[in-house]
């Protein structure tokens, strides 16, 4: 195997993980979007790249141009961009409400907060 | 943001571009990049910009937050209103070669109404959710915090 | 090669961005990063010749969300408060995790290759099908709209709960509130 041919997959997978590990790993709610948001372009990236055909052109039909690169995970990851951040927005919408019932966005203060109930 | 001249000089002078652009990539879609999501997202950055720098009441004054409610449903049931006059038509639900005599014409006129669908959804929807998060942001709210 | 040369830098760059967003705790510029994140995967998009998806990504990433983001710091706090826990658990996981997917890419085709499984499938029909099945040039459009419209009405119609739950959660803004009620 051929590091350089599988060195893309190999960055992206670091990248996601780096988002989860924000995700995991932090106890801010608005980090833990920005993780979650991390995760989510890595792959779209892994997806992007998985479509591209080397010497390949834009999927866009002209005359003399034979070689595409894939046009189905654009479609696939064109929607999940705008859902993507219609689903995040949620997710703030719902950080702003817990901070304003809890006065705070830290999970380990908000555990508190709910077992001393 | 009252004073700052030349960002509301700058903001005036493009925004007519922004938003002429969106319409382009809306209805360019079938020749070059483009269609009902990034034309909706690009629309509705050209809203977010003007609300930044006008301020919310001047925004909600060009795009009432009323309407926003409406275009919302509105692109939604058009892309399904599609999809059933398809099958009234004697198709599939959204196969578009039966809105024309000719299947290729009657597909221009599906991909046309069901990006413009999307397109309206989209831009309502991210008009509507900035709107509500700046909403929350005005001083005379920091009251209500306690309830 | 210079291709290549581009997407090694892009992709250190974005190594870069990424480790930063994780040590920062300075929420401001943790969103700004992310804003440039997503600018940068849209330039890479634009290397891996899916035009339409760097345009939505540099719309969406470095417009929209980043925005949606700063309104909520302005609507919470603007500093993280230093972590409490050790991260060894999470960075265990991470490593097991990261492991498995890196041990799961050998099996993967080489990246760019024209005979990976992916383009054997239903690809060639969109792309050399639709001139004569839809005639419109942008085969992603004709895709997104027409072969798998069913798909993309179900996203439409995540767009719109998003935006309804948003609106329900947190409410048009005071005044239009206060003129309900008081009507």
């Amino acid at each position: 195997m051929d590091i350089g041919s599988h060195f893309n997959y190999w960055v992206v997978i670091f990248l996601m993980m780096a988002g989860f590990y924000t995700v995991i790993s932090r106890g801010n709610l608005v980090k833990k979007i920005v993780g979650l948001n991390i995760f989510q372009t890595s792959v779209f990236i892994m997806y992007i790249s998985l479509g591209y055909i080397e010497g390949g052109a834009a999927p866009i039909l002209t005359e003399g141009t034979e070689v595409y690169a894939n046009p189905l995970p654009h479609v696939l990851i064109l929607t999940a961009i705008v859902v993507g951040v219609a689903t995040t927005a949620l997710g703030l919408a719902l950080v702003v409400r817990i901070r304003e019932a809890y006065g705070t966005v830290e999970e380990d203060e908000i555990h508190k907060q709910d077992s001393s109930f | 943001m009252q004073h700052h001249l030349i960002l509301r000089v700058v903001t005036r002078f493009v925004l007519p571009f922004i938003l002429l652009f969106a319409l382009y990539v809306q209805f360019h879609g079938d020749f070059g990049p483009g269609g009902g999501f990034q034309a909706g997202v690009i629309f509705a950055a050209g809203m977010i910009l003007y609300t930044l720098v006008f301020g919310l009441d001047n925004a909600t004054r060009v795009v009432p937050p009323s309407a926003l409610r409406v275009l919302m449903a509105s692109g939604v049931l058009l892309y399904l209103a599609v999809g059933f006059a398809t099958v009234l038509l004697g198709g599939n639900f959204l196969s578009y070669d039966t809105l024309a005599e000719n299947a290729k014409d009657g597909q221009h006129y599906g991909i046309l109404l069901v990006e413009l669908g999307v397109g309206i959804t989209v831009t309502s929807t991210m008009i509507a959710i900035f709107y509500v998060f700046v909403g929350r942001n005005l001083p005379s709210d920091d009251t209500r915090a306690g309830s | 090669m210079i291709e290549f040369i581009l997407d090694l830098i892009i992709l250190v760059f974005l190594l870069v961005v990424a480790v930063t967003v994780i040590r920062l705790r300075d929420l401001f510029a943790v969103v700004m990063l992310f804003g440039i994140y997503s600018f940068l995967s849209a330039t890479f998009f634009v290397l891996l010749d899916a035009v339409d998806v760097a345009f939505t990504e540099a719309a969406v990433g470095a417009g929209v969300a980043t925005m949606l983001m700063l309104a909520t710091l302005a609507l919470t706090e603007r500093r993280e408060k230093r972590p409490t826990h050790t991260p060894l658990i999470p960075l265990m996981v991470v490593l097991a995790t990261g492991a498995l997917l890196v041990y799961g890419t050998t099996d993967m085709p080489a990246f760019g290759s024209a005979a990976a499984p992916v383009h054997t499938h239903v690809a060639p029909h969109y792309l050399y099908e639709s001139p004569k099945e839809i005639g419109i040039p942008n085969v992603v459009t004709a895709v997104l709209a027409s072969y798998r419209g069913f798909d993309t009405l179900g996203e439409v119609v995540v767009v719109f709960t998003a935006g309804v739950g948003v609106l329900t959660l947190l409410g048009f803004s005071r005044r239009e509130r206060d003129e309900s009620e008081n009507s």
